[in-house]
């Protein structure tokens, strides 16, 4: 185990103020609305980096803008930004992205989640790793990193 | 039947609930569906157990046994022997159970260690004495059934560079596929002087492979050609001047790149399927099976494969199909 933190010092941003949503004018109560950007952020802005006790939002991993959505195509993918070159926290961030919209989003959901390109020493064997579905279930069958990752969900359930 | 002329149609038969987690693989035994013999197929899941579904009299399909209490993980792959009498699964807790059927009743006759972590695939020979395992370790075991359904390790292959995914024998010959996240095929055969089993050819990026993980792979039934299916969206034809009656290592590696087919998937290809008639089943990523056949009018010489249907969403989610039959995960 590494005793060091990989970014003892990272950066932390301020929380973007959240949008409150305003509300429709024809309700039809038994319309679904469409997945749109914002709610899909809404699922993963709170998730807890591995290392630090801050939001990935707060540290950037993940922007509004890194999810790209498609809900007429059940698409989705999240483009997410290490806060270091060569962190190995990467494919635990990658797996807590992906658990978080595989139990929040309708099962139809295809989801694609990758490093952000130029942004990770390893981008390229990462990405192929959170978008191998056999290894990723193989992963979450083990107890240890299925904690971390639970641990690092607990505050998006609040 | 000429599957080029007509409209063809896949229709579900029958839905087979009962795991509890998703299904990674199936497996029809060959012994069955066949001279008065009700059809049984295995499937094996994520809960850690195998399912025996049987075909009763009305035709309808009701579970008949539940392998259960000797895996700790997923169950990632099953096959049975060619007999049908032994069925082999691999599991993701390093291990893979050889089950032997005594009158519907499964007893677990022999575990098969070794592979230091996840096994992926487990593949019958022809002649039932010989299994092949592969897992995440990189490596694939050559397994040889002993009297007493004792099982010895004959060779540990190494050479693949990352994870394994599938292993499968050549219909009738002694040779072995193995296909890996390394983007690579290799074909594996005994050395006819030493009997030491070694890769007598690898089918990577240079030889028109695939660029990505290859997920499967499937024999025609003349075993003179296979089809390979990938991340990269791609399945791939190759054929062989391999002949049955060599069966010394050389002439085994003689396999080249046919044709790709491309263009027809957008997420990755999980499974592929070879059919006794000809026509290649995929399953992919995005709910859909696809079904393609060679296509005869030809004024180049090199065969092409046309598309004969796309059933979408076959399933509520990604599809891994089994000769001719598929199911979800």
């Amino acid at each position: 185990m590494v005793t060091g933190l990989i970014n003892a010092n990272p950066i932390v941003y301020e929380r973007k103020e959240r949008r409150v949503r305003s509300a429709p004018t024809d309700i039809d109560e038994y319309a679904e609305e469409p997945i749109d950007q914002l709610e899909i952020f809404d699922h993963i802005r709170d998730i807890k980096d591995p290392e630090h006790p801050y939001s990935l939002e707060e540290l950037k991993v993940v922007t509004e803008d890194s999810v790209e959505v498609n809900d007429r195509h059940s698409y989705v993918r999240v483009t997410f930004t290490p806060t270091v070159e060569h962190c190995s926290m990467a494919t635990v961030i990658g797996l807590c992205l992906r658990v978080k919209l595989l139990r929040s989003l309708p099962s139809r959901y295809k989801v694609d989640v990758r490093i952000a390109p130029g942004t990770h020493a390893t981008e390229a064997a990462v990405n192929k790793q959170l978008n191998d579905k056999e290894r990723v279930a193989a992963a979450l069958e083990n107890p240890n990193l299925l904690e971390m990752v639970n641990e690092c969900l607990a505050p998006t359930f609040a | 039947m000429d599957f080029l002329e007509g409209n063809l149609e896949l229709r579900e038969r029958q839905r087979l609930e009962g795991h509890t987690d998703r299904v990674w693989s199936l497996a029809w035994n060959p012994a069955t569906g066949v001279c008065g013999i009700p059809a049984m197929l295995a499937s094996c899941s994520g809960d850690k157990t195998v399912r025996i579904w049987q075909q009763g009299p009305s035709g309808s399909w009701d579970c008949s046994a539940v392998l259960e209490d000797n895996h700790t993980r997923t169950v990632r792959s099953c096959a049975w022997s060619p007999s049908g009498k032994l069925l082999a699964t691999a599991s993701f807790d390093a291990t893979t159970a050889i089950w032997e059927c005594v009158g519907g009743d499964f007893e677990c006759v022999a575990t098969l260690e070794g592979h230091e972590n996840e096994v992926k695939s487990v593949s019958w020979d022809a002649s039932g004495s010989l299994l092949a395992t592969c897992g995440r370790d990189k490596t694939v075991w050559i397994w040889e059934m002993q009297p007493g359904n004792e099982f010895e390790c004959v060779s540990v292959l190494q050479g693949h560079t990352q994870d394994v995914k599938m292993v499968q024998w050549h219909p009738f010959m002694e040779v072995l596929v193995s296909v890996s996240y390394d983007n690579s095929v290799k074909i594996w055969a005994e050395d006819g002087d030493s009997d030491d089993w070694h890769c007598v050819q690898t089918l990577n990026e240079a030889s028109s492979g695939h660029t990505s993980t290859v997920w499967a792979v499937s024999f025609n039934s003349n075993g003179d050609r296979m089809a390979t299916c990938s991340d990269d969206l791609t399945l791939k034809i190759w054929d062989t001047s391999a002949k049955a009656s060599e069966t010394s290592g050389s002439s085994c590696g003689s396999w080249r790149h046919l044709c790709t087919i491309s263009g027809y998937h957008d997420r990755t290809i999980f499974s592929v399927n070879w059919s006794r008639d000809g026509v290649i089943a995929s399953g992919a990523a995005d709910d859909a099976i696809r079904l393609f056949f060679e296509s005869k009018d030809n004024s180049v010489d090199v065969p092409s494969y046309k598309l004969l249907l796309k059933k979408e969403k076959a399933h509520d989610m990604d599809v891994k199909l089994s000769a001719m039959e598929s199911k979800g995960t």
